[in-house]
């Protein structure tokens, strides 16, 4: 029984430099292939469009702005789907349960709430949230339990649940869609009002860094503590490094990004403000939806990582048997991941409807599928037990770079489809095949 | 018998157990004392292992009475079990393959910080504390237990069974995924556990296993008991005519499965 045991700090003496970088830091490769895939997108894209137009049109602030804000509600669910795909199920209900709580909000927000507490009161939104979250996790709790309880597989209940709550949305607004929706609950949507301008967002910056050098710092505290292997120093400076640069970089690209014109104008006139020569400058910075999309990512990857709920749902994809009889109690887990997932379906049909200002019951079409998607291409296995949340995003961020890309370069939505679907296959793909060949290595 | 009067550790009383029309365990009772090795055999499909996850909380009996220590227990899923400090090796090895060594062998019982989070450093250096005692060359503490072999899988479950204070341990077939070497580490675990005054049920359809191991044997046959006795006062012949023909020796107690003589 002689363990090959690769510790951290068993250094061979001619080992390849990259493989050495990579061992050192500690990094997942297929994240950074992940990365590699997005990177090659993006530039992708913003070569075409330049031999296309003349100009590159992707790699602009204001393209990978409107990127960022896009992409969030489906990033978003996909931090939820990951665990609930980690648990063995699926959820096919997330988009029916967005054009659902939309329309519930709408007609709360438009039509029941103003009669009592009169046209723009700042208690309107809040209610409208709690509620739709109320909604969204009662929603999700219900498919739970019938997975849980009643052992009716998650396909079927989700499936069943998609034509239920599509249906339902219809029925609460009889297929009206409703407009406008209150003003503070809009700027959940982004839009220059819905971000936070410049200095916030460079706070917001320094915050992250910091965060970034304290993690490495406790890192190497708690492992000193138990005598673990240590990272090498320069690994530790070039995570730090190259984690704050990227933090920095997207905030610069967020802040390059200035105000519509005539907004800007609109806002200089309200504010009696002097507007300049060559026109009133106003960085937008982060949007609201992308600062949401970020908390809930770092939160859901603290319960994935950091609390027994994550370890359970991990453990119960592994071996749902062990996990049973480890003495967890799986349906509860089960009932839970998918009220969180509704949860975060609920925050998603907030941020969509605020962006489009508007309720209506074919909000959320098809977002179960690209949500899905997000999740596999960023390495969950449908097979259970195995995804992370950053993947999660990042697989959201491809699609969406995807969409947004064909868009910029005028294909149809036809073709749009066909390539995400191409996009999709291949992506899993690809990872089948490299897990076969790291699993024989 | 001089056994007979201290109180048993676990005492199974009139267990019955159907899966639709199929009776896998018939009116069975067995007992178990401190700081011995009962052994259980039988055929495959004789009711063993559904007996004893009538035990365990795996599976819940459709009539009879568990005691422990005197006592009636309920038993009805595994946390129930754990709670009466019963601790189960299963035959399948219940690991959850794609979480790392130390995180199975605190599965259902993770350390927590102050703040409520896992504490899977305090669990790590624990793991290789409990590890080092039991198998010095596992170093493999960072990989998914999917990497491991079937010999350091074992110990992983037997670490997990044997950390938490268990008084009751059931290992079902604990060698049969092992080579020659790891069993014998895992008889003189057995010996060591005993020592402790733990008391064993060893499942097994190797009577070579259980003939070194065990004090008392019983045989179990088409769901029922065919009897129950000291090893020294049977010989192994004397038990395989038990497991195979429901002959019960002079030597045991006959239960209700033994053959008419």
């Amino acid at each position: 029984m002689t363990s090959a045991a690769p510790g951290a700090t068993s250094a061979a003496p001619n080992e390849p430099a990259i493989r050495r970088l990579l061992r050192a830091t500690e990094v997942d490769t297929r994240m950074l292939g992940m990365i590699g895939a997005l990177v090659l997108i993006w530039v992708g894209f913003n070569v075409y469009t330049q031999i296309q137009t003349g100009e590159g049109l992707f790699l602009t602030p204001r393209n990978l702005w409107n990127l960022s804000v896009q992409t969030s509600s489906i990033a978003i669910m996909a931090t939820g789907m990951v665990l609930v795909i980690v648990m063995r199920h699926i959820d096919l209900s997330v988009g029916s349960i967005i054009g659902f709580v939309s329309t519930i909000i709408g007609v709360a927000q438009v039509h029941i709430l103003p009669v009592y507490l009169g046209l723009d009161n700042p208690a309107i939104w809040i209610i409208s949230v709690v509620l739709a979250l109320a909604i969204g996790a009662a929603i999700g709790a219900a498919h739970g339990s019938l997975v849980a309880y009643l052992g009716i597989p998650a396909f079927i209940v989700t499936l069943g649940a998609q034509l239920f709550w599509r249906g339902a949305a219809w029925w609460v607004t009889t297929g009206q869609t409703i407009a406008p929706l209150d003003d503070r609950f809009a700027l959940m949507g982004g839009g220059p009002h819905g971000s936070i301008g410049a200095t916030a967002s460079w706070a917001l910056c320094a915050l992250a860094c910091a965060a970034i050098v304290f993690g490495i710092y406790a890192g190497r505290q708690r492992r000193t503590r138990f005598r673990f292997p240590q990272r090498p120093m320069w690994a530790e400076y070039l995570i730090g490094g190259v984690g704050c640069l990227v933090v920095a970089g997207a905030t610069a690209v967020m802040n390059a990004y200035p105000w519509p014109e005539r907004v800007a104008a609109q806002w200089a006139q309200e504010h009696n403000v002097p507007v300049p020569e060559g026109g009133l400058v106003i960085s937008t910075g982060y949007a609201i939806p992308v600062l949401i999309a970020l908390v809930i990512g770092v939160a859901m990857t603290f319960v994935a990582r950091r609390t027994r709920f994550g370890r359970y749902i991990y453990a119960t994809g592994g071996n749902p048997e062990a996990a049973e009889l480890a003495g967890i109690n799986t349906k509860r887990i089960t009932v839970l991941v998918f009220a969180l997932m509704g949860l975060l379906a609920a925050v998603a049909a907030c941020i969509d409807s605020a962006r489009l200002d508007s309720a209506t019951n074919v909000l959320g079409q098809l977002d179960e599928l690209y949500t899905i998607a997000a999740a596999v291409i960023g390495g969950t296995s449908l097979a259970g037990g195995v995804g992370t949340i950053y993947g999660a995003i990042i697989g959201a961020l491809v699609i969406q770079s995807l969409q947004s890309g064909m868009v910029l370069l005028g294909f149809d939505s036809a073709f749009q489809q066909m390539v995400v679907g191409v996009v999709l296959v291949g992506a899993v793909g690809i990872d089948t095949f490299y897990r076969r060949r790291t699993a024989k290595a | 018998m001089d056994a007979q009067t201290r109180t048993p550790l676990v005492e199974m009383k009139d267990i019955s157990l159907a899966f639709g029309g199929l009776k896998a365990v018939d009116d069975a009772s067995i007992d178990l004392y401190p700081g011995e090795v009962m052994g259980l055999l039988g055929h495959n499909g004789a009711g063993k292992s559904c007996l004893i996850k009538v035990l365990s909380g795996a599976y819940k009996r459709d009539s009879g009475h568990i005691y422990i220590n005197g006592q009636e227990a309920t038993i009805n899923n595994p946390r129930d079990a754990k709670h009466y400090g019963i601790e189960t090796i299963y035959q399948q090895l219940a690991l959850a393959d794609n979480v790392d060594a130390a995180s199975n062998l605190y599965l259902g019982r993770e350390l927590l910080t102050r703040w409520g989070t896992l504490d899977d450093s305090s669990m790590e250096a624990e793991a290789r504390k409990v590890m080092g005692r039991l198998n010095p060359n596992f170093r493999r503490f960072k990989e998914p237990v999917t990497a491991l072999s079937g010999g350091q899988r074992q110990s992983v479950a037997i670490a997990r069974a044997i950390h938490f204070n268990a008084n009751i341990l059931i290992m079902d077939e604990p060698t049969a995924a092992l080579g020659p070497a790891e069993t014998r580490q895992v008889g003189e675990l057995i010996k060591q556990l005993k020592s402790e005054g733990i008391g064993i049920f060893l499942i097994s359809h190797d009577i070579h296993d259980v003939f070194d191991l065990a004090d008392r044997v019983t045989v179990m046959k088409n769901g029922q008991i065919v009897g129950a006795g000291r090893v020294q006062d049977m010989t192994k012949d004397e038990v395989l005519g038990m497991i195979i023909l429901g002959k019960c020796p002079p030597g045991a107690i006959p239960g209700p499965g033994a053959m008419a003589s």
